[in-house]
């Protein structure tokens, strides 16, 4: 008998605590495949975010240190100051990054800092119940918005990648998904990409990975899988923003 | 004993930074603490350092607490507006136990206040500096001198403790010069076997303030306070002048009790017993000292510049043994020997 | 004795470089000093001010409200700070900026025109040293060569172009009074 799929190790074996049929999981193993694939999972060091991911330090058998809301590219900094020679990511949903942790986000991105930020961009704040997040969609439903996201009051979708990438210290910014195989094989090398910027000490490198929150959107797993493919892409195309290093 | 060097707080504070083996500084602008950052900037990169100015007071204290847990020695600093800032920053190195050193170089306020200075962050500094149950230990210097030692304690009680370490200064502290001496008195640190690292061959560590079972999260605030009684049976400092036979006694720390220690001096040329107390830290607050003072003392007098903070501490640590007044000037205006002196001649005649 | 020394005038005009001189000269003769200048946005184009104490006691308020010495570079200062001298105190002014006279009769008045003295002497901008040079010649046991000493350690290492200038301008100033 063959082993045609192992868990891999930088992953430990506590139970996610994600919804089911939310996409955390996937992006987590990804993430983790390719922390192992590198073989520097001794030397990397994780920053969780105040989200559905506070307990990302739980679920990464690394050093990981859990950050006030919004202010993981700070921690971050901090922490590869310290540790050169190490690798740091932060793991960030759109509220953390792109509303309350904006300044530490673009700023991080401006001094052109060696760290990898993870960014799930499913368009809602999932862990405090599905209130309109800086990335929802004009028109979408929530908890706050309950007749739609209005944008002549509550504004538009921050683009986060679009904005990055407009940063000299940007070394590399991409947005991909994780609704399909094909495209969850692409954020793998997206998220290795990443990671291979930072190794070569290249700057700043943010992957903004479209995700599902099936309980706060209201819809099944499927069905949110559809939504992301016919409401979130036309909103959030899918593509590289920013390479600096080209072929890695 | 090396060479006397003139210099000024903002600048001394940062001196004995470095010599305490700090070579991660994060800051912000704002007056009166600029010369802090200044100084930082031009040494760091001589001692192969790191200096960052961020983009914020809130991201500075956010890159101490990433810093801090790699286990290397950290430091921040910022003046009153900025330091409330901070308050988010500051509750997570305590809910994560880890050792950190912020300098406050405290002007008038509230609001955006004044640049001159003041001394109305001693409540922020003592009391409530951030969300949830948590202490810093607090220095007060009173001189250039001991703006470099204080670095040099803070670090070492910070490690020692696993806390954070306010060094509570005000403008004018760090905007004079007087002679340095740099002692040395650099404390080793200790091992952190906590701390976020590379080339690990170990379980990993996780550094968090994240407990979601309430009684684990009681246990460990439990522990803490704990640590806490310790620095407070262990590390309350204090100097006494003209303290042993004083019947006024005065309470004042840094610029104030600089003003304060003229007006005693007159005071005794005029026949009057007074004192002064001065704390040198004021978390934990020399409450032991003060009771025993006020087993002679016909009154307290408390010099701040603030409208009645350290007040309170006082009141408390007398027990209603005598009476407390409060001689106090604030929106950055100084405290004159004159008026602390008619305030002892007033408590003399009680 | 103690001294209390307060030097006010514009920015720039080496307000707070010469009150750091003195404060060297009383380093080096080992009494106890404190500098400390009016800062923020007074420091920009506006007056500045900074208070020197040498004394051979343990320096208490360093705020100098009552000076025993004044130097005053313009007319601004002699006018806000002339009533603060002590009894008794010396007044220098920088006659050449300053055309009022001191009115008080109970301080002794050294009329100085620093500021054309430096300029005749290709010492433009140094009148406040000059005046530094005055202050001097009032304290005892000021050897040259501690003054030397405290030029040295007042002059920033990468300006040491500047040292034969201002070192003149203190010898003019002690020998103006």
């Amino acid at each position: 008998m063959s082993i045609v799929f192992q868990k891999t190790p930088v992953l430990t074996d506590t139970h996610f605590s994600y919804c089911p049929g939310c996409t955390h999981g996937i992006i987590h193993r990804l993430v983790a495949e390719v922390i192992q694939e590198m073989d520097i999972a001794n030397s990397t060091i994780g920053v969780a975010p105040v989200g559905c991911a506070v307990l990302a330090y739980t679920f990464f058998n690394l050093d990981m240190i859990q950050s006030p809301h919004g202010r993981a590219p700070a921690v971050a900094t901090g922490i590869k100051r310290a540790l050169p020679d190490g690798f740091v990511f932060t793991y960030q949903g759109d509220g953390d990054l792109a509303a309350i942790g904006t300044a530490e986000t673009v700023h991080a991105a401006a001094r052109g800092e060696n760290i990898t930020v993870i960014f799930v961009n499913n368009a809602i704040y999932g862990m405090t119940g599905g209130q309109m997040a800086p990335t929802t969609l004009p028109g979408q439903v929530t908890q706050t918005t309950p007749y739609g996201r209005n944008p002549s009051s509550a504004g538009y979708p921050v683009m986060v990648s679009e904005m990055l990438s407009t940063l000299e210290g940007t070394a590399y910014c991409e947005r991909v998904s994780v609704d399909c195989v094909k495209n969850i094989r692409k954020a793998k090398e997206s998220i290795r990409k990443a990671f291979e910027t930072q190794k070569a000490k290249k700057g700043f490198s943010l992957v903004e990975i479209l995700s599902t929150c099936p309980t706060n959107w209201g819809l099944s797993p499927t069905e949110s899988l559809d939504w992301l493919r016919e409401n979130m892409m036309p909103q959030y195309p899918l593509g590289v923003f920013k390479d600096k290093g080209g072929e890695v | 004993m090396s060479e006397k060097v003139l210099m000024k707080g903002n600048e001394a504070v940062a001196e004995g930074a470095i010599r305490s083996g700090c070579r991660h500084f994060f800051g912000y602008p704002i007056t009166p603490q600029n010369e802090l950052a200044a100084y930082m900037s031009k040494r760091m990169p001589k001692e192969n350092g790191v200096f960052l100015q961020a983009e914020s007071e809130i991201a500075a204290i956010n890159m101490v607490l990433g810093a801090a847990a790699t286990g290397v020695r950290a430091m921040t600093s910022s003046s009153s507006p900025g330091i409330a800032l901070k308050s988010e920053g500051l509750s997570y190195l305590a809910g994560c136990d880890l050792p950190a050193v912020l300098v406050n170089v405290q002007r008038g306020g509230p609001g955006l206040g004044g640049i001159q200075p003041g001394q109305a962050d001693y409540f922020i500094a003592t009391q409530g500096s951030g969300h949830g149950d948590f202490r810093m230990i607090v220095l007060a210097p009173g001189g250039v001198q001991e703006m470099f030692d204080h670095a040099v304690l803070a670090f070492y009680l910070a490690d020692r403790y696993r806390m954070t370490v306010m060094i509570l200064s005000d403008g004018i502290l760090g905007q004079m010069m007087e002679p340095v001496t740099f002692g040395n008195t650099v404390s080793d640190a200790p091992e952190k076997p906590w701390a976020l690292g590379i080339n690990r061959k170990r379980e990993k560590n996780i550094v968090s303030s994240l407990f979601l079972d309430p009684y684990a999260l009681e246990a460990q605030n439990f522990r803490r306070f704990e640590r806490y009684a310790e620095v407070e049976a262990n590390e309350a400092r204090f100097e006494g002048f003209m303290l042993d036979d004083a019947e006024i006694v005065v309470v004042a720390y840094g610029a104030s009790a600089r003003v304060a220690r003229n007006s005693i001096a007159e005071a005794r040329s005029q026949g009057i017993k007074a004192g002064m107390l001065r704390p040198i830290t004021l978390w934990p607050f020399p409450k032991e000292a003060c009771l025993s003072a006020a087993k002679t003392a016909k009154a307290f007098i408390s010099v701040e510049m603030s409208m009645g903070q350290m007040v309170k501490d006082i009141e408390l640590a007398v027990r209603c043994g005598c009476p407390v007044l409060l001689c106090n000037r604030v929106g950055g205006v100084v405290p004159e020997p004159a008026q602390v002196l008619d305030c002892i001649r007033k408590a003399a005649d009680l | 004795m103690s001294r209390e020394i307060l030097i006010a005038g514009f920015g720039g005009q080496g307000v707070l470089f010469s009150g750091k001189f003195l404060a060297n000269i009383g380093l080096l003769n080992n009494q106890e000093v404190s500098w400390l200048p009016s800062y923020g946005p007074e420091m920009r184009g506006g007056t500045a001010n900074c208070g020197v104490i040498l004394s051979p006691d343990t320096i208490g308020c360093p705020v100098v409200s009552r000076p025993d010495v004044l130097i005053a570079l313009n007319l601004p200062s002699l006018d806000k700070f002339e009533n603060a001298v002590k009894p008794s105190g010396h007044i220098f002014t920088d006659s050449s900026m300053i055309s009022k006279k001191v009115k008080r009769t109970d301080v002794i008045v050294h009329n100085i025109p620093a500021a054309k003295m430096a300029e005749d002497n290709a010492l433009s901008g140094l009148g406040s040293m000059i005046m530094a040079g005055g202050v001097i010649s009032l304290l005892d046991g000021i050897s040259d060569d501690l003054i030397e000493s405290a030029m040295r350690k007042t002059v920033p290492k990468r300006k040491q172009a500047l040292f034969d200038s201002n070192m003149k301008a203190v010898y003019i100033g002690q020998n103006a009074v």
